[in-house]
């Protein structure tokens, strides 16, 4: 018995790696893209800049797009509240620099405040929903974005904030591109903290114990795994990354506001949809590729104006939807009767 | 029928209030009742669609947008009868929404929420691009304004039509068959019930009544359509609506519209957090407890009342 069980737990170690390798098709389209934008690069300096800039933001709504994938895969709640959580965490660390700490102190404690309350919003708010009707939780998960947006209007006031920025003013010049620094910090920021959250889920024994509670919830327990503990362990790792994609997004908007990060929340949307909403690479490769795409065609599409840049996102998000809901790292979704 | 007395006698009751309420408020009173009547409205649809159907649609708001958008655009270009408009409203949001339920036939749960949502974005932003005949950021002004209390009885007499044709809705084969899609599908085909024909109806109507919702929206607004006034948070609002109502019946529909009507306006004059953002604080709050302890909404609320007095 025991066998079986720790067998099972093996094969969801399978199951993970094999997520983790990309589908064959997918894989090559990436390849061609990814090749696309070196080519274009190297012809136009603008191309280039542009293209910095879009993998800079793209990690960002990817980081976000990831923070709702764990809430999904552990809670199946979409969280609209996410975003909302990292502005609010974002207006944290405005408070904590203010009172004297610097940068990256209030960074690391920013993500350590975001880690409790978000464990504490799943134990609270949403457990107790949670058996009742998807509709239940995303209502409560959109009473929650109100609640919030309304509490940071209320203690910090709706006016614009400045933070001082952790990458500096610097300008890199290659080959006639200008790149701020700030582009290449955000993306480095973000991806570290990715690869933190995957390494943890893919080599320790808590992640393993997250990935099983999320796969078999029933089962997981019985193997001795708490279950209660891993989902409200997965908010809250979801309320970090969101965290962190508000503190890089906050220098790339040059203001920190209460709407900071809704447009953003539009992106990782449209992102997380398009990796497949399960899955954690789709996510992260989902933002980045709308990051860029949506520079690029705000650039080279005469039709498409700024103003059309959020309707745009929103059909892809339909679009995939409609064509592949399981997106494009997604595997199709088996219901029985 | 002994058991419907109740009922009937409390929709009277109901009824005969809102006839007397115009006469004894004050003008701002009358529009705030007028208020609760046009969300009663597109809280009425909304529940056709995710209480009788479960088919959550976080896009509302987007229907809204268009029927507000038909009254004003009609009214300014060719000074249309403004009843008329409410009409073309209720017709042209139910061919809208048809059209839209097929795409979201092939959706259900966390993605029919995100792909709704995403329509409750990208809508209001259309009157951007096409500025020229939907008037931009800048909105569209009806040829006339009403008055509050023309209104009030505008809102009151659609309410009151809208939820009579639901209860007829409800009552018979197509009511049956959309509880019946949203117990469960798989058995309501087994049954021999169409999915498709049934989830795009629910769609139709249920985007029909936010049209008209919409239309009485704008007239509400000094007979002013601009994209601001039809933002998420107004597709966010009907749903919360929906669900502090209680899913699924017709009864608590009156308070969860009374409920996104009056709060924000009633919990701006509460002392200490009574600023204007000390109501979304209230809202947000008021919103996530209502989830919490009433499972079934207001109506549910009732029910469980009865149970009480009856053991």
């Amino acid at each position: 018995m025991a066998s079986a069980a720790t067998s099972r737990l093996e094969g969801l170690r399978d199951r993970g790696a094999a997520l983790g390798g990309v589908v064959q098709p997918v894989s090559l389209l990436l390849v061609a893209a990814a090749a696309g934008l070196i080519v274009g690069s190297l012809r136009s300096a603008i191309f280039a800049q542009l293209t910095v800039q879009g993998l800079a933001l793209g990690a960002v709504y990817g980081s976000l797009a990831l923070a709702l994938v764990l809430v999904y895969r552990a809670t199946h709640v979409v969280n609209f509240a996410q975003g909302e959580l990292a502005m609010a965490t974002t207006y944290v660390a405005y408070q904590l620099i203010k009172w004297g700490l610097s940068y990256w102190e209030a960074f690391f404690a920013t993500l350590a405040i975001a880690f409790v309350v978000g464990a504490v919003l799943e134990v609270v708010l949403i457990r107790p929903v949670l058996h009742r009707s998807v509709i239940a939780a995303v209502i409560v998960t959109v009473g929650l974005f109100i609640l919030i947006d309304g509490l940071v209007n209320w203690v910090w006031g709706g006016d614009f904030k400045f933070m001082p920025s952790p990458f500096g003013t610097k300008i890199y010049h290659v080959g006639g591109v200008s790149i701020a620094r700030l582009y290449p910090g955000m993306f480095v920021v973000v991806i570290v903290s990715v690869l933190l959250v995957w390494a943890l889920f893919r080599f320790t024994k808590l992640g393993l114990g997250m990935r099983a509670a999320a796969l078999r919830p029933a089962e997981s327990a019985l193997v001795g795994v708490r279950v209660e503990w891993m989902l409200a362990i997965g908010w809250g790792l979801a309320a970090v990354l969101g965290a962190v994609a508000g503190l890089v997004a906050e220098p790339s908007q040059f203001v920190l506001q209460p709407t900071l990060m809704q447009p953003i929340l539009v992106y990782a949307f449209a992102a997380a949809v398009l990796g497949g909403l399960e899955s954690p690479a789709g996510a992260v490769v989902g933002g980045l590729a709308i990051g860029i795409s949506l520079n690029l065609v705000v650039q080279y599409v005469p039709a498409i104006t700024t103003e059309l840049q959020t309707p745009l996102a929103f059909a892809v998000l339909l679009v995939v939807l409609l064509l592949k809901p399981s997106g494009l790292f997604g595997h199709r979704e088996v219901r029985r009767v | 029928m002994k058991a419907r007395i109740p009922a009937l006698a409390s929709l009277a009751a109901v009824a005969a209030l809102l006839c007397v309420l115009p006469f004894t408020l004050s003008d701002y009173n009358v529009s705030l009742v007028a208020q609760v009547g046009i969300f009663f409205v597109a809280v009425l649809g909304l529940n056709i669609l995710t209480g009788y159907t479960g088919q959550i649609s976080i896009g509302h708001g987007a229907f809204m947008a268009i029927g507000g958008y038909t009254t004003a655009v009609m009214s300014r270009d060719h000074n249309t009868n403004l009843v008329v408009t409410m009409v073309m409203a209720f017709a042209i949001c139910f061919v809208v929404g048809l059209l839209l339920g097929l795409p979201a036939l092939r959706l259900s749960g966390a993605y029919l929420a995100l792909a709704t949502f995403a329509l409750a974005v990208s809508v209001p932003l259309l009157p951007l691009q096409w500025s020229k005949f939907l008037g931009g950021r800048d909105g569209v002004q009806t040829a006339k304004t009403v008055s509050n209390v023309w209104l009030y009885g505008a809102a009151w007499a659609v309410s009151a039509i809208l939820f009579v044709l639901a209860w007829l809705i409800l009552r018979g084969r197509v009511g049956r068959a959309f509880r019946a899609v949203r117990d469960s599908e798989i058995a309501a085909v087994a049954s021999g019930i169409e999915l498709p024909v049934y989830k795009t109806l629910a769609f139709g109507i249920s985007a029909a009544y936010a049209g008209v919702a919409g239309s009485l929206f704008v007239l509400a607004t000094n007979g002013f359509a601009a994209p601001d006034e039809f933002g998420i948070v107004l597709s966010l609002k009907i749903l919360i609506g929906a669900a502090a109502a209680g899913l699924g019946t017709l009864w608590g529909v009156l308070v969860g519209a009374a409920f996104i009507a009056l709060l924000p306006t009633v919990s701006s004059s509460v002392p200490v957090i009574g600023s204007s953002h000390g109501q979304d604080v209230v809202f947000g709050a008021a919103v996530i407890l209502v989830m919490l302890l009433l499972p079934g909404g207001f109506a549910g609320l009732l029910t469980q009342l009865r149970r009480l007095k009856r053991a």
